[in-house]
């Protein structure tokens, strides 16, 4: 096996090829993530973009394939619903599959970082929808990961509930340090969070743009106007030049 | 004339008022679609009203006592009964069958819906042999069991065990079933082990249909007793009865019909009253 032993990268993945059936969703990607790389996975809907994190979750089992992939044992995923057990409380739901005596401990230091101490023993379905997803990000991040797997975790949230998840992970993921894949569909979220967004199009990576706006990012900052310009051409949005009010109204790009 | 109508009308908004509590916009009140709120000892008001019917029937002379002996007869019949102990001691050897066979095909039911729900070969041999089960009657089961186990004890609880079984396996193994995949896949995500797997996932997920195979399970515990104990018995509840028809004695029938109906009855509020407990994290329309 040739692989790759350079020891930065968490994920490295060459000739990643997934499909269902006779239908070929993912087409020889090569990807690798750097240690406590950020990195966001834009595409319009059926690109591929779950397909590439569920390979890289190592969920696809009823899926053919090839191609040779290194992700990291310790890796956790957030899904875009929060799935979290409606019969079990949230500590419990934190530390589903954990054992040891620290791990109740351990599940309340995490439960207290997404700023939901006290809620311990809430049911899940008493909890926000934005509530329910910050348990989801304790219980990912209360295992430790080297790599975090992110489906549209805030596609279901609304737009303020959507900004403030987006400082609390940036906060969580200086923290923790967790390489970070997240897909996305909103173009401003890659743009905020990300230092590298990958434009997924036809099953092949067609954009690999590094984010080199400063921290904390403002959607004022000329790069980011202009990071956010080249990705939804990526994405195939024509936007004439100038046209920035219709920009702002173009959010989503799927 | 026109007051009187007045009187009416006003008595009529005020009923609609005092239904539809909690509305305050003065015009359509919002249509609720749940049953609405609990009734306290709801459970209580059908039989209560059978039990009415059957008082005021016998009281106005409409029931003839060769029939359906008056209530008051009945409790008389078994105030008797239980004075010279023969009810006590019948109804508990009933309890102790009952009981037995219940918890052993409770048992039994769980540990089967779970092989046959979490492995394809544990469905595979188990699930047609239950559904065959399933469409034999207990009765008819009797005479072979008879052959083979005598007509002791261990028959009895051997008919009840497989009769109760029955139901908990269909209903725990159709939710065990029916738990969401995406649950599966958190599971995988987070490695739960197998045993974890079973104890945080499956059995949770499964709880509310092996709340309504319990349900049917503790009935079909008292219906297996009836037909057991009729059929060759020298002691418990369906041996009274027997007896007392060789006899003509109908009084003692109906108090120990009256006797499986209360048990029937109390053993399904208190399994609902466990269920409810069970499933607190549930939001549901029965709320």
């Amino acid at each position: 096996m040739a692989t790759d032993t350079r020891g930065l990268n968490v994920v490295g993945a060459r000739g990643l090829s997934r499909g269902f059936g006779d239908r070929t969703v993912l087409r020889e990607i090569d990807l690798e993530i750097a240690r406590g790389e950020f990195v966001a996975l834009l595409g319009r809907s059926g690109s591929g973009k779950s397909t590439l994190l569920r390979a890289l979750a190592e969920l696809d089992d009823n899926v053919t394939g090839s191609g040779e992939l290194h992700v990291p044992a310790e890796r956790a995923v957030v899904f875009q619903d929060s799935r979290l057990l409606p019969w079990t409380r949230v500590l419990d739901n934190v530390i589903l599959g954990l054992d040891g005596k620290d791990a109740a401990e351990r599940g309340k230091a995490a439960l207290a970082e997404v700023g939901l101490a006290g809620r311990e023993q809430a049911w899940p379905r008493e909890l926000s929808g934005g509530e329910q997803q910050r348990v989801a990000l304790a219980r990912s991040l209360v295992r430790e990961p080297k790599l975090l797997l992110a489906d549209e975790p805030f596609g279901a949230l609304d737009a303020l509930t959507r900004i403030r998840m987006h400082v609390l992970l940036q906060d969580l993921c200086a923290k923790h340090k967790p390489a970070v894949l997240l897909v996305t569909h909103d173009v401003d979220e890659a743009v905020v969070l990300a230092d590298r967004v990958l434009v997924l199009d036809e099953g092949v990576i067609s954009t690999d743009l590094r984010i080199e706006v400063p921290r904390p990012r403002r959607h004022s900052d000329p790069e980011f106007i202009r990071a956010r310009e080249v990705l939804l051409n990526a994405l195939g949005v024509d936007i004439e030049p100038g046209a920035t009010a219709v920009l702002e109204k173009e959010k989503k790009a799927s | 004339m026109a007051t009187l109508e007045a009187a009416g009308v006003l008595r009529r908004f005020g009923g609609t008022g005092a239904t539809a509590e909690g509305t305050k916009a003065p015009g359509r009140p919002r249509r609720k679609l749940g049953p609405g709120k609990q009734i306290p000892f709801g459970f209580a008001v059908g039989p209560g009203l059978l039990v009415a019917v059957w008082v005021l029937g016998s009281a106005a002379g409409a029931i003839d006592p060769e029939t359906l002996p008056a209530p008051w007869t009945v409790l008389q019949t078994a105030g008797d009964l239980i004075a010279d102990g023969r009810l006590q001691s019948n109804l508990l050897t009933s309890l102790h069958r009952a009981v037995i066979g219940l918890v052993l095909g409770v048992a039994i039911g769980v540990a089967l819906a779970l092989v046959a729900g979490l492995s394809r070969l544990g469905e595979a041999i188990i699930d047609g042999p239950v559904q065959i089960k399933r469409a034999i009657p207990t009765l008819a089961l009797i005479p072979l069991f008879i052959v083979w186990f005598g007509i002791g004890e261990e028959m009895k609880i051997i008919v009840i065990t497989l009769s109760v079984l029955v139901p908990v396996y269909i209903n725990t193994h159709a939710y065990l079933r029916s738990v969401d995949s995406r649950y599966v896949e958190l599971a995988e995500t987070v490695r739960l082990s197998r045993t974890a797997f079973v104890r945080r996932i499956a059995l949770p997920g499964a709880l509310p249909g092996f709340f309504i195979g319990l349900r049917l399970a503790v009935t079909i515990s008292w219906l297996a007793l009836v037909v057991v104990e009729q059929v060759n018995a020298t002691s418990g509840i369906g041996y009274l009865m027997t007896q007392a028809r060789t006899y003509g004695q109908i009084d003692v029938i109906v108090v120990g019909l009256v006797i499986y109906g209360l048990l029937g009855l109390f053993g399904d509020v208190a399994v609902r009253a466990v269920e409810r407990k069970a499933l607190s994290w549930r939001q549901t329309l029965g709320d």
